[in-house]
């Protein structure tokens, strides 16, 4: 393929433009089960892999096995992405929290629909945000993005398999149906115009090589399968030979590594976008489509003559604190609208600490939450 | 000077920074078939890097963490998930799952008949000691009808699984089954099965004398190895036999041998294929 | 299997041996012993016939059945091994 010098515009859905993120990130491996209203990205990925110089596409039995067989790939050597909906995600949660002990870089979009259970399939939500954040048992660091429109859906890609690449870690990317499905122009950057990072590799050898010893980082090299470095892979506590301990300074040892490669990486990893925030002192946070509804909203009241900011969040877990506190020195009263019955706004609450006043607004109905919805809060101040 | 043979041979594949004796209890028939299967692979003259080993959950799956090869220990009953994914990732691996019978049968049921749908190219090698051992003695899809288990102290209920006919069902290249007792031979249908492309199961009776022997009539482990050498029977042999001399015998031998291509050789075909359609269009 | 007979070296790692008694049922020779304390141990090793049972159906990879050892005058490598295993060389 020639090079391309400059952006190439096209229209594209939200999934679509999750494609076309993961394989300029570099990804060659999906394995997936079809789900609405995910399955656009598995149908597109089925078509353009195998066409790819070394892509490959499987369709598994289950989300289980999609997970098992991603993260496989992964551990030899592939970025690799999976997509899902409420539904599948649940049925991903064991292999997920595998994936993050195993420290195996992966991402897995989640296209969030309505409802619990079976629930509102075609209709959007975002109740799947605390699962995102808990999911899988045990106590684990995890990164959760998020996008609001299709530009983003393509740009958030590309960063969660940058992330998954230099922390050893799952991502999760959390879209919601109204994103997934919208098509709109997007720009498709050249090749140079974005980072792509892959995971470090180890340079010592074999016989030196630890997987799992302590770095400055905390995410220690990662071979791929079969390049001659032998080593155990295990969902067991293991020590840095990688071999199951039950010795509690080891226990210790791998869960304050786990979390601290995660956690000091923070500037890194909480992204968000402040729009008119700076003199704001009544902020919307929001994540998702419903980002969009604010930042109307936002721009309506302005015009109104009031000092209105929206907090976009598109990291969503570890929560973007520093930021929240960031516009907390002018907020008085913060909004939080969500397509679920208030699970950011436990994060926004647990930060605000009774400050400001916080506000939230909920649907579960299956409907998207409009622009004069939030436009009437705001106005009550 | 000596020749390395016999267990000499097995030590070269031990990690020997790993504590031996190994955890299982005194008897159990899986060292049996981890030292079966590091014969299989030496006779093959695969190098160590070559071969990863996929492991279940279960007393069978603490095997692959005391081998020098590149040992993946998954979730209970993924094993054969993950060993696709290794495989498609990369084929020239020879890719081998080792899965107790409730890992493979039970809640890997699922993935054993689609892999074995797929054919695709990673040797099952499955240990049936009909009982859950790890979780302490539970029933599992191969205890057999009547047999005292935890879960099942009046005697079991239902029907076991034929793991040998289940596979053939779903579509895999090669099928055999061996027993602990009879080594030779598992190691020969064994190495059969890594050699051949596509998808091949072994299924090995192993015995478990703690969980499963011990409440069901067999006093040590050894009259579990007496009843192994009685009861198999190769299996042409065991065809000739009326229904009710089969009752008590285990056939053992090889069951199916296709020759189909495997999942990765199609989807590698197809790439080829759509490559070369692309560079003729790009004239 | 007749030419083997007393030619054989039979050796058991007792730390490795968990007494499981498979080695000691099955012999044909009956070469090995099972202690009180639970440990098998080559009794006759004479009488193998170095079929490799032992070695094939040991769960813990506790024995080694090998051809007896040359006599050490033989075997320079094995000498300078031992002198070394005292530990007071350079
Ligand atoms: C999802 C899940 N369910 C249950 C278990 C508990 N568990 C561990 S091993 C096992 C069964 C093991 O039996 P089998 O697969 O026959 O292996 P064996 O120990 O007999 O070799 C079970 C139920 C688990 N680890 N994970
Ligand atoms: S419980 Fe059974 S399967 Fe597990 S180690 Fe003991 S004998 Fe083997
Ligand atoms: S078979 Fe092995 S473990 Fe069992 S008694 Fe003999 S030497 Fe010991
Ligand atoms: S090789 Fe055969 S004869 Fe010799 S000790 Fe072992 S089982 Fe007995
Ligand atoms: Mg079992």
């Amino acid at each position: 393929m020639a090079r391309r010098k400059k952006r190439k515009e096209i229209f594209a859905l939200g999934n679509e433009a999750v494609v076309e993120g993961a394989l300029l990130a570099g990804c060659s491996f999906y394995g997936g089960y079809p789900i609405t209203p995910s399955s656009e990205i598995m149908e597109i990925m089925a078509s353009k892999l195998p066409q790819t110089d070394d892509g490959v596409f499987i369709q598994m039995e289950d989300e289980i096995a999609s997970m098992g067989a991603i993260i496989g790939a992964s551990l030899a050597g592939r970025k690799v992405l999976t997509a899902t909906s409420g539904p599948g995600f649940s049925l991903k949660q064991e292999n997920l929290g595998y994936a993050v002990m195993a420290e195996t870089p992966l991402v897995l979009v989640n296209v969030m629909r309505g409802g619990l259970s079976t629930g509102l399939p075609t209709c959007p939500g975002q109740g799947d945000v605390q699962q995102a954040r808990w999911g899988t048992h045990g106590d684990h660091p995890i990164i959760v993005l998020s996008a609001s429109n299709v530009q983003e859906c393509l740009d958030m890609t590309i960063t969660a398999f940058n992330m998954a690449e230099k922390y050893r870690t799952p991502v999760i990317l959390l879209l919601d149906e109204i994103t997934a499905h919208t098509r709109e122009k997007i720009e498709i950057p050249y090749e140079g115009e974005f980072e792509v990072f892959s995971r470090t590799i180890p340079s010592m050898p074999p016989e030196w090589y630890k997987p799992y010893e302590e770095t400055v980082r905390g995410v220690p090299p990662m071979p791929p399968i079969g390049s001659g470095y032998r080593f155990h892979v295990t969902g067991l506590t293991h020590d840095r030979n990688g071999f199951p301990t039950q010795r509690p300074e080891e226990v210790v040892e791998l869960m304050d590594r786990l979390h601290r490669k995660i956690d000091q990486f923070f500037y890194d990893i909480q992204l968000v976008e402040e729009i008119q925030t700076e003199d704001a002192d009544t902020v919307v946070i929001a994540y998702g489509c419903v980002a969009r509804s604010a930042e109307l909203a936002v721009q309506q009241a302005r015009a109104n003559g009031i000092k209105a900011g929206l907090l976009k969040l598109k990291t969503l877990f570890p929560y973007p604190r520093r930021q929240q506190e960031k516009i907390m020195a002018n907020a008085k009263t913060i909004i939080v609208p969500e397509l679920n019955m208030g699970q950011m706004s436990r994060e926004v609450k647990r930060v605000n600490q009774g400050r400001a006043s916080v506000r939230t607004i909920n649907r579960i109905d299956g409907q998207i939450i409009t622009p004069s919805e939030i436009l009437k809060v705001i106005m009550q101040g | 000077m000596n020749e390395i043979t016999g267990n000499e041979i097995i030590h070269q594949y031990l990690r020997h920074n790993k504590k031996f004796p190994h955890v299982l209890c005194p008897g159990c028939g899986h060292g049996i078939v981890l030292g079966t299967l590091i014969r299989s692979i030496h006779s093959l003259n695969i190098p160590k890097d070559d071969v990863v080993i996929v492991a279940g959950i279960g007393c069978s799956g603490r095997l692959a963490v005391y081998v020098d090869f590149n040992t993946v220990h998954t979730t209970h009953g993924r094993a054969l998930s993950f060993a696709t994914g290794i495989k498609m990732a990369n084929p020239k691996l020879n890719v081998i799952t080792i899965m107790g019978d409730g890992d493979a049968l039970s809640i890997g049921g699922n993935h054993l008949i689609h892999a074995a749908r797929r054919n695709i190219g990673v040797t099952a090698l499955i240990l049936n000691n009909n009982i859950y051992g790890m979780t302490g003695g539970q029933s599992s899809p191969a205890t057999p009808m009547g047999a005292t288990t935890m879960t099942n102290p009046f005697g079991q209920l239902d029907k076991s699984f034929d793991t040998v006919e289940l596979a053939r069902g779903a579509g895999a290249n090669y099928v055999a089954r061996g027993t602990t007792f009879h080594v030779k031979k598992l190691e020969k249908v064994l190495t059969d099965a890594i050699e051949r492309p596509g998808f091949s199961v072994v299924e090995a009776i192993t015995p478990c004398h703690t969980q499963y022997g011990r409440k069901n009539k067999y006093k040590t482990p050894v009259d579990m190895y007496k009843w192994m050498k009685k009861a198999a029977i190769p299996v042409d042999r065991y065809n000739e036999l009326s229904e009710a001399e089969k009752e008590d015998r285990l056939a053992i031998g090889v069951f199916v041998e296709r020759d189909q291509p495997g999942f990765e050789e199609r989807y590698f075909d197809l790439k080829a294929k759509l490559q070369a359609q692309e560079e003729k269009g790009g004239k | 299997m007749k030419k083997h007979k007393g030619k054989s070296k039979v050796t058991v790692y007792p730390d490795w041996c968990k007494g499981c008694g498979i080695c000691v049922e099955f012999c044909p020779s009956k070469v090995l012993d099972l202690t009180d304390q639970g440990k098998a141990v080559v009794a006759r090793e004479e009488d193998c016939i170095r079929c490799g049972f032992c070695e094939l159906h040991c769960p813990d990879f506790a024995i080694i059945v090998k051809d007896k050892e040359p006599v050490e005058a033989d075997n320079p490598t094995k000498i300078a091994a031992k002198k070394n295993a005292t530990g007071k060389g350079a």
